[in-house]
């Protein structure tokens, strides 16, 4: 039996991406680095096919390539996902600066945000990481791992590259990015 | 807010060709701040802040005009633009120590400015990926938004008429016979009812509602177990689950420390 079919077999049935970690603990019978080249071949091998092996939100997963939308909805009911501009705006502001408040995320859009907050959280898509150590202690929020799902975000560093503020002063710090563990 | 397509005279004379009236929205002041600069083609490291000030407070003053409610944070924004026009204006006091320059009254506007512009562009880049559930599929997934993936991760949070449709197929379960059976000696009320269940989970971690009421148990034990469990609930003792659609209710005592928790994860 090739490793690459078992691979194949494994990722393919599961219901959620599954983390090399994860292939590695049910494989324990392969070598890792094995199981990683692995992997990049069956990348490479539905490279440019209806289904393409992805790395989404930590983990592997087979998914079909936006190419071939149009007929796969023939038959799957496409949810007509559609954000409004607010909500990206507030979702964008949560994933490049997480952890961050709900003042923060006011004072970067200029409005009021708490009701765009509640939707993203009802979403799945931002969560709550815990309390600031300020006074008030205000929630923080971030990006969940739907988020990375959804969007087809490897992790947070997958982002796009924010375009480099020419800044006049100094730049925001993004370099932050590490979730806060709960406490 | 609205923009409309008369942008260069925003007053009501350019309102004869009603036709022209383009709605669009603007996510906040500073969205209508940077669209001015845009329209303007002004430079945004260097803002005029008196044409910047009187074009934004026409556009208010048309909102106004056109029964538009203004919101508060436009206002707000107003009152900051007046602000620095009026720094702007006051003489720059002498400079008492050499090199040591006033901060522009508009740097940080303009930080801001920038900042929001850059947080707005990574949103549409972010909304114009191929989304799961939109452009790109796994395999089974109808439904991927928003609860993809999740039925088999965990608990799901009970909704109120879940709650009552599972006690409701409980209840027809119970022959409406027993009901009336006459056992006055033995009644069974609310307190007794949450002490048992409180006992029982200082054992276990986790309790079913079969495992309390079985097909046994009178009408009442059942109608009682339910009350006390909604008590429960709502004095944060316990938290209800559901794995799955119709499937069986479980308590887990809420620990104190589960206030602070995020309620995901």
């Amino acid at each position: 039996m090739s490793l690459n079919a078992i691979i194949e077999s494994v990722v393919f049935a599961a219901d959620s991406p599954l983390s090399l970690d994860r292939i590695c603990d049910m494989l324990p019978e392969y070598e890792r680095e094995d199981i990683k080249v692995g992997l990049k071949e069956l990348v490479d091998f539905y490279a440019g096919r209806g289904v393409v092996l992805e790395e989404v939100a930590g983990g592997w997963q087979f998914r079909t390539s936006p190419d071939y939308q149009q007929f796969v909805v023939r038959h799957l009911k496409a949810k007509t996902v559609k954000f409004s501009p607010s909500a990206m705006e507030t979702l964008a502001i949560v994933a490049y600066r997480q952890p961050v408040t709900r003042t923060e995320i006011e004072y970067l859009r200029g409005v009021d945000c708490g009701g765009v907050l509640k939707t993203l959280l009802e979403k799945k898509l931002v969560r709550i990481l815990g309390k600031k150590d300020i006074p008030g202690r205000p929630l923080i929020y971030g990006t969940t791992k739907e988020f990375l799902e959804i969007f087809g975000l490897k992790d947070l560093k997958g982002l796009p590259t924010l375009k480099e503020i020419q800044s006049l002063d100094e730049a925001p710090h993004f370099d932050q990015q590490e979730e806060l563990p709960l406490e | 807010m609205l923009k409309l397509a008369q942008e260069e005279n925003p007053s009501l004379e350019g309102f004869q060709e009603i036709y022209n009236v383009r709605l669009e929205k603007f996510e906040g002041p500073l969205d209508l701040l940077l669209h001015l600069i845009r329209k303007n083609e002004l430079d945004i490291y260097d803002i005029p802040i008196s044409v910047i000030t009187r074009q934004y407070l026409d556009y208010i003053k048309l909102m106004k005009d056109l029964n538009l409610e203004v919101a508060g944070d436009f206002l707000l924004m107003a009152s900051t633009l007046l602000h620095i026009k009026s720094r702007m204006l006051l003489p720059k006091e002498e400079q008492e120590e050499e090199g040591e320059e006033e901060p522009d009254p508009r740097a940080e506007l303009i930080r801001r400015l920038l900042e929001y512009q850059q947080y707005k562009e990574a949103g549409m880049v972010l909304e114009s990926r191929a989304l799961l559930g939109r452009e790109v599929f796994t395999r089974g997934c109808q439904e991927p938004l928003p609860n993809a993936g999740q039925v088999d991760e965990g608990p799901l949070e009970l909704g109120l008429f879940d709650l009552v449709d599972a006690f409701r197929a409980l209840l027809a379960r119970i022959p409406a016979d027993s009901f009336h059976y006459v056992a006055a000696a033995d009644t069974f009320n609310i307190a007794d009812c949450i002490n048992e269940i409180l006992a029982l989970l200082q054992e276990q971690d986790t309790l079913r509602f079969d495992e309390i009421v079985d097909e046994d148990s009178t009408r009442e034990r059942v109608i009682v177990t339910f009350l006390a469990m909604l008590e429960l609930c709502r004095l944060k003792l316990i938290r209800i689950f559901q794995n799955e659609p119709h499937g069986s209710i479980w308590f887990v005592p809420a620990v104190a420390n589960d206030a602070a928790e995020a309620p995901h994860e």
